[in-house]
Protein backbone atom coordinates (compact mmCIF):
# COMPACT_ATOMS: atom_id res chain seq x y z
CA UNK A 1 0.00 0.00 0.00
CA UNK A 2 3.15 2.49 0.47
CA UNK A 3 2.54 3.87 -2.98
CA UNK A 4 -0.89 5.36 -2.04
CA UNK A 5 -0.46 5.88 1.29
CA UNK A 6 2.66 8.06 2.86
CA UNK A 7 3.30 6.93 5.99
CA UNK A 8 1.34 9.75 8.12
CA UNK A 9 -1.56 8.06 6.37
CA UNK A 10 -1.10 5.02 7.37
CA UNK A 11 -0.65 5.59 10.72
CA UNK A 12 -4.04 7.79 10.70
CA UNK A 13 -5.58 4.48 8.97
CA UNK A 14 -4.28 2.17 11.66
CA UNK A 15 -5.19 4.09 14.18
CA UNK A 16 -8.43 4.49 13.29
CA UNK A 17 -9.83 1.38 11.27
CA UNK A 18 -11.21 -0.04 14.47
CA UNK A 19 -13.22 2.88 14.56
CA UNK A 20 -13.09 6.42 16.46
CA UNK A 21 -13.54 6.82 20.49
CA UNK A 22 -16.57 8.04 21.26
CA UNK A 23 -15.57 11.25 23.10
CA UNK A 24 -16.39 14.86 22.04
CA UNK A 25 -13.39 15.49 20.37
CA UNK A 26 -12.60 12.03 18.65
CA UNK A 27 -10.13 13.65 15.90
CA UNK A 28 -8.55 15.40 18.65
CA UNK A 29 -7.96 11.56 20.72
CA UNK A 30 -6.28 9.97 17.56
CA UNK A 31 -3.92 13.28 17.60
CA UNK A 32 -2.41 12.50 20.47
CA UNK A 33 -1.82 8.88 20.25
CA UNK A 34 0.00 9.16 17.31
CA UNK A 35 1.53 12.79 18.65
CA UNK A 36 0.53 14.57 15.83
CA UNK A 37 -1.65 17.89 15.23
CA UNK A 38 -5.30 17.41 15.19
CA UNK A 39 -5.54 19.68 12.28
CA UNK A 40 -3.11 17.60 10.24
CA UNK A 41 -5.39 14.05 11.37
CA UNK A 42 -8.45 16.32 10.26
CA UNK A 43 -6.64 17.42 6.81
CA UNK A 44 -5.91 14.26 5.96
CA UNK A 45 -9.25 12.20 7.22
CA UNK A 46 -10.54 14.93 4.63
CA UNK A 47 -8.21 14.01 2.08
CA UNK A 48 -9.06 9.88 2.27
CA UNK A 49 -12.24 10.96 1.88
CA UNK A 50 -12.41 13.27 -0.72
CA UNK A 51 -10.51 10.71 -3.13
CA UNK A 52 -12.50 7.55 -2.13
CA UNK A 53 -10.06 6.40 -0.02
CA UNK A 54 -12.93 6.73 2.80
CA UNK A 55 -16.66 5.97 1.67
CA UNK A 56 -17.87 7.29 4.42
CA UNK A 57 -17.54 8.29 8.08
CA UNK A 58 -19.98 7.37 10.66
CA UNK A 59 -22.13 4.37 12.22
CA UNK A 60 -22.72 0.98 11.20
CA UNK A 61 -25.74 -0.36 12.78
CA UNK A 62 -26.15 -3.90 13.26
CA UNK A 63 -28.50 -5.30 11.21
CA UNK A 64 -30.39 -7.69 13.42
CA UNK A 65 -30.42 -5.07 16.01
CA UNK A 66 -32.72 -2.42 13.93
CA UNK A 67 -34.80 -5.14 12.33
CA UNK A 68 -33.04 -6.50 9.43
CA UNK A 69 -32.74 -9.99 10.28
CA UNK A 70 -33.17 -11.67 6.87
CA UNK A 71 -30.33 -11.14 4.66
CA UNK A 72 -30.80 -12.87 0.87
CA UNK A 73 -27.96 -12.68 -1.03
CA UNK A 74 -29.90 -12.81 -4.50
CA UNK A 75 -27.88 -13.95 -7.70
CA UNK A 76 -29.24 -13.95 -11.00
CA UNK A 77 -28.23 -15.78 -14.29
CA UNK A 78 -28.62 -13.14 -17.24
CA UNK A 79 -27.34 -13.00 -20.71
CA UNK A 80 -23.99 -11.56 -20.67
CA UNK A 81 -24.21 -9.29 -23.05
CA UNK A 82 -27.04 -6.83 -21.57
CA UNK A 83 -25.17 -8.09 -18.17
CA UNK A 84 -24.22 -4.19 -17.73
CA UNK A 85 -27.57 -2.99 -18.17
CA UNK A 86 -29.55 -4.95 -15.84
CA UNK A 87 -26.89 -4.81 -13.21
CA UNK A 88 -26.91 -0.92 -13.53
CA UNK A 89 -30.72 -1.27 -13.23
CA UNK A 90 -30.75 -3.35 -10.27
CA UNK A 91 -28.27 -1.19 -8.06
CA UNK A 92 -30.92 1.43 -8.97
CA UNK A 93 -33.58 -0.69 -6.73
CA UNK A 94 -34.31 0.89 -3.41
CA UNK A 95 -34.18 -2.36 -2.14
CA UNK A 96 -30.73 -3.13 -3.38
CA UNK A 97 -28.04 -2.66 -0.63
CA UNK A 98 -24.85 -3.33 -3.45
CA UNK A 99 -25.08 -5.47 -6.35
CA UNK A 100 -21.92 -6.74 -8.65
CA UNK A 101 -21.34 -8.65 -11.74
CA UNK A 102 -19.12 -11.69 -10.93
CA UNK A 103 -17.49 -14.85 -12.84
CA UNK A 104 -19.44 -18.13 -13.25
CA UNK A 105 -18.41 -20.85 -12.12
CA UNK A 106 -19.78 -23.69 -14.38
CA UNK A 107 -21.23 -26.12 -13.67
CA UNK A 108 -21.42 -25.45 -9.69
CA UNK A 109 -22.26 -22.01 -10.48
CA UNK A 110 -24.17 -20.13 -13.72
CA UNK A 111 -24.88 -16.91 -11.77
CA UNK A 112 -23.12 -13.64 -12.72
CA UNK A 113 -25.23 -11.03 -11.24
CA UNK A 114 -25.04 -10.68 -7.63
CA UNK A 115 -27.71 -8.46 -5.22
CA UNK A 116 -28.03 -8.15 -1.77
CA UNK A 117 -30.91 -7.61 -0.13
CA UNK A 118 -32.07 -6.84 3.52
CA UNK A 119 -35.31 -7.32 5.01
CA UNK A 120 -37.30 -8.11 8.52
CA UNK A 121 -38.28 -11.50 7.29
CA UNK A 122 -37.56 -14.05 4.98
CA UNK A 123 -40.18 -13.68 3.32
CA UNK A 124 -40.21 -9.60 2.73
CA UNK A 125 -36.75 -11.01 0.97
CA UNK A 126 -38.37 -13.51 -0.85
CA UNK A 127 -41.01 -10.73 -2.36
CA UNK A 128 -38.67 -7.84 -2.63
CA UNK A 129 -36.81 -10.50 -5.19
CA UNK A 130 -39.94 -11.20 -6.62
CA UNK A 131 -40.67 -7.46 -7.54
CA UNK A 132 -36.99 -7.19 -8.57
CA UNK A 133 -37.71 -10.71 -11.13
CA UNK A 134 -41.06 -8.49 -12.04
CA UNK A 135 -39.65 -5.39 -13.13
CA UNK A 136 -36.24 -6.66 -14.54
CA UNK A 137 -38.91 -9.27 -16.51
CA UNK A 138 -40.07 -6.09 -17.71
CA UNK A 139 -37.36 -3.87 -18.90
CA UNK A 140 -35.41 -6.75 -20.34
CA UNK A 141 -37.85 -9.46 -21.23
CA UNK A 142 -36.42 -13.07 -21.63
CA UNK A 143 -32.65 -12.02 -20.19
CA UNK A 144 -32.87 -13.70 -16.82
CA UNK A 145 -32.66 -17.15 -17.17
CA UNK A 146 -32.68 -17.88 -13.32
CA UNK A 147 -32.22 -16.72 -10.18
CA UNK A 148 -31.86 -17.91 -6.66
CA UNK A 149 -31.60 -16.58 -3.22
CA UNK A 150 -29.21 -17.35 -0.93
CA UNK A 151 -30.13 -16.65 2.69
CA UNK A 152 -27.10 -16.47 5.36
CA UNK A 153 -28.03 -18.72 8.49
CA UNK A 154 -24.74 -17.86 10.53
CA UNK A 155 -22.58 -14.79 10.55
CA UNK A 156 -18.67 -16.98 11.37
CA UNK A 157 -17.12 -13.75 11.62
CA UNK A 158 -17.82 -10.34 10.76
CA UNK A 159 -15.13 -7.71 11.08
CA UNK A 160 -13.72 -4.60 9.12
CA UNK A 161 -10.88 -4.37 6.99
CA UNK A 162 -7.29 -4.61 9.28
CA UNK A 163 -4.15 -3.46 7.71
CA UNK A 164 -0.32 -4.26 9.68
CA UNK A 165 0.54 -1.12 11.89
CA UNK B 1 -22.19 16.85 33.45
CA UNK B 2 -20.60 13.99 32.93
CA UNK B 3 -21.86 11.76 30.56
CA UNK B 4 -21.90 8.94 32.52
CA UNK B 5 -25.10 8.95 34.83
CA UNK B 6 -27.01 9.81 31.75
CA UNK B 7 -25.37 6.51 30.43
CA UNK B 8 -25.97 3.92 33.15
CA UNK B 9 -29.18 5.08 32.87
CA UNK B 10 -29.92 4.17 29.46
CA UNK B 11 -28.52 1.16 29.54
CA UNK B 12 -31.01 0.11 32.58
CA UNK B 13 -33.65 1.29 30.32
CA UNK B 14 -35.57 -1.96 29.12
CA UNK B 15 -36.37 -0.09 26.02
CA UNK B 16 -35.39 -0.73 22.57
CA UNK B 17 -34.67 1.48 20.30
CA UNK B 18 -36.71 5.01 20.79
CA UNK B 19 -37.51 7.49 18.10
CA UNK B 20 -34.33 9.29 18.90
CA UNK B 21 -32.21 6.31 18.55
CA UNK B 22 -33.56 5.73 15.21
CA UNK B 23 -32.53 9.37 14.14
CA UNK B 24 -29.51 9.05 15.37
CA UNK B 25 -28.47 5.79 13.36
CA UNK B 26 -30.45 7.47 10.08
CA UNK B 27 -28.13 10.37 10.26
CA UNK B 28 -24.96 9.18 11.47
CA UNK B 29 -24.83 6.34 9.23
CA UNK B 30 -22.37 8.58 6.48
CA UNK B 31 -21.46 12.41 6.63
CA UNK B 32 -20.08 11.91 9.81
CA UNK B 33 -18.52 15.80 10.48
CA UNK B 34 -14.56 16.52 10.50
CA UNK B 35 -13.90 19.77 13.03
CA UNK B 36 -13.16 19.50 16.25
CA UNK B 37 -16.38 18.92 17.43
CA UNK B 38 -18.31 17.32 15.81
CA UNK B 39 -20.66 15.68 17.63
CA UNK B 40 -21.80 18.90 18.77
CA UNK B 41 -22.57 19.56 15.39
CA UNK B 42 -24.09 16.39 14.50
CA UNK B 43 -26.02 17.08 18.03
CA UNK B 44 -26.92 20.66 16.42
CA UNK B 45 -28.55 18.96 13.29
CA UNK B 46 -30.44 16.52 15.47
CA UNK B 47 -31.44 19.23 17.48
CA UNK B 48 -29.93 17.67 20.74
CA UNK B 49 -27.17 18.75 23.21
CA UNK B 50 -23.68 17.54 22.64
CA UNK B 51 -23.28 15.20 25.84
CA UNK B 52 -26.70 13.68 24.72
CA UNK B 53 -25.35 12.52 21.53
CA UNK B 54 -22.34 11.02 22.91
CA UNK B 55 -24.64 8.94 25.69
CA UNK B 56 -26.58 8.06 22.86
CA UNK B 57 -23.89 6.90 20.95
CA UNK B 58 -22.05 5.19 23.93
CA UNK B 59 -25.49 3.36 25.09
CA UNK B 60 -26.19 1.97 21.18
CA UNK B 61 -22.48 1.13 20.90
CA UNK B 62 -22.15 -0.93 24.41
CA UNK B 63 -25.88 -2.31 23.40
CA UNK B 64 -24.06 -3.86 20.11
CA UNK B 65 -26.60 -2.13 18.69
CA UNK B 66 -23.90 0.12 16.58
CA UNK B 67 -21.33 -2.33 15.68
CA UNK B 68 -18.84 0.67 14.54
CA UNK B 69 -18.01 4.17 14.30
CA UNK B 70 -15.49 5.60 12.72
CA UNK B 71 -14.25 5.94 9.16
CA UNK B 72 -15.06 3.08 6.76
CA UNK B 73 -11.87 2.52 4.36
CA UNK B 74 -12.62 1.61 0.56
CA UNK B 75 -9.45 -0.88 0.56
CA UNK B 76 -9.16 -0.94 -2.76
CA UNK B 77 -8.63 2.52 -2.63
CA UNK B 78 -5.67 2.08 -0.28
CA UNK B 79 -3.78 -0.42 -2.91
CA UNK B 80 -5.29 -3.91 -1.57
CA UNK B 81 -7.95 -5.90 -2.37
CA UNK B 82 -11.88 -7.65 -1.76
CA UNK B 83 -12.52 -11.02 -2.96
CA UNK B 84 -16.08 -12.43 -2.22
CA UNK B 85 -15.24 -16.34 -2.40
CA UNK B 86 -17.33 -19.86 -1.22
CA UNK B 87 -16.21 -23.04 -0.19
CA UNK B 88 -18.57 -26.62 -0.71
CA UNK B 89 -18.15 -28.02 3.15
CA UNK B 90 -20.17 -31.26 4.18
CA UNK B 91 -22.77 -30.58 6.90
CA UNK B 92 -20.49 -32.30 9.34
CA UNK B 93 -17.65 -30.30 8.93
CA UNK B 94 -18.70 -27.03 8.40
CA UNK B 95 -18.28 -25.54 11.95
CA UNK B 96 -14.98 -26.95 12.12
CA UNK B 97 -14.12 -25.22 8.32
CA UNK B 98 -15.75 -22.18 9.44
CA UNK B 99 -13.55 -22.11 12.11
CA UNK B 100 -10.46 -22.79 10.34
CA UNK B 101 -11.42 -20.17 7.85
CA UNK B 102 -11.87 -17.17 10.15
CA UNK B 103 -8.56 -18.27 11.67
CA UNK B 104 -7.17 -16.32 9.11
CA UNK B 105 -6.65 -12.70 9.23
CA UNK B 106 -7.05 -12.29 5.41
CA UNK B 107 -10.87 -13.40 6.34
CA UNK B 108 -12.99 -10.59 6.70
CA UNK B 109 -16.83 -11.71 6.98
CA UNK B 110 -17.91 -15.32 7.07
CA UNK B 111 -21.31 -16.42 6.39
CA UNK B 112 -23.07 -19.44 6.73
CA UNK B 113 -25.69 -19.09 3.48
CA UNK B 114 -27.99 -22.06 2.34
CA UNK B 115 -26.67 -23.61 -0.89
CA UNK B 116 -24.25 -26.41 -1.73
CA UNK B 117 -21.49 -24.07 -1.80
CA UNK B 118 -22.21 -23.11 2.34
CA UNK B 119 -19.53 -21.20 3.03
CA UNK B 120 -19.32 -18.05 2.01
CA UNK B 121 -15.99 -15.33 3.15
CA UNK B 122 -14.77 -11.68 1.74
CA UNK B 123 -10.82 -11.48 1.23
CA UNK B 124 -9.65 -7.87 1.91
CA UNK B 125 -5.81 -8.15 1.52
CA UNK B 126 -3.30 -5.81 1.53
CA UNK B 127 -2.22 -6.28 -2.27
CA UNK B 128 -4.18 -7.99 -5.46
CA UNK B 129 -1.66 -10.90 -5.21
CA UNK B 130 -2.72 -11.26 -1.63
CA UNK B 131 -5.88 -12.35 -2.82
CA UNK B 132 -4.84 -15.83 -4.87
CA UNK B 133 -2.21 -16.49 -1.99
CA UNK B 134 -4.81 -16.64 0.71
CA UNK B 135 -7.04 -18.75 -1.82
CA UNK B 136 -4.19 -21.22 -1.80
CA UNK B 137 -3.51 -21.48 1.76
CA UNK B 138 -7.16 -22.06 3.02
CA UNK B 139 -7.53 -24.67 0.20
CA UNK B 140 -4.33 -26.07 1.88
CA UNK B 141 -5.36 -25.90 5.32
CA UNK B 142 -9.21 -26.93 4.83
CA UNK B 143 -8.80 -29.63 1.88
CA UNK B 144 -11.78 -27.83 0.26
CA UNK B 145 -11.46 -26.16 -3.15
CA UNK B 146 -12.02 -22.21 -2.91
CA UNK B 147 -14.32 -20.65 -5.68
CA UNK B 148 -13.43 -17.00 -5.88
CA UNK B 149 -15.82 -14.11 -7.07
CA UNK B 150 -13.57 -11.55 -7.71
CA UNK B 151 -16.31 -8.52 -8.55
CA UNK B 152 -15.74 -7.73 -12.17
CA UNK B 153 -18.03 -4.73 -12.17
CA UNK B 154 -19.43 -2.89 -9.02
CA UNK B 155 -22.40 -1.05 -10.26
CA UNK B 156 -23.83 0.09 -6.73
CA UNK B 157 -22.72 0.21 -3.10
CA UNK B 158 -24.93 2.12 -0.04
CA UNK B 159 -25.11 -0.65 3.17
CA UNK B 160 -27.04 2.43 5.29
CA UNK B 161 -30.26 0.94 6.06
CA UNK B 162 -33.16 2.82 7.77
CA UNK B 163 -33.86 2.12 11.40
Amino acid sequence: MNEVLDDIDRRIVVATQGGLPVVAEPYRAVAESLGLAPGVVMARLQALLDRGAIRRIGVVPNHYAIGYVANGMSVWDVEDDRADEIGAWLGTREAVTHCYRRPRHRPMWNFNLFAMVHGRSRAEVADLVATLHEGMEACFPGACRTLAILYSNRIYKKTGLRIAA
Amino acid sequence: MSGLPMVEALLQSPAPLDDLDRAIINALQGGFPICERPFAVAAGQLGIGEAELLARVDVLMARKVLTRFGPLFQIERLGGAFCLAAMAVPGDRLEAVAAQVNAFPQVAHNYGRDHTLNLWFVLATETPAGVAEAVAVIEAATGYPVFSFPKEKEYFVDMRLRA
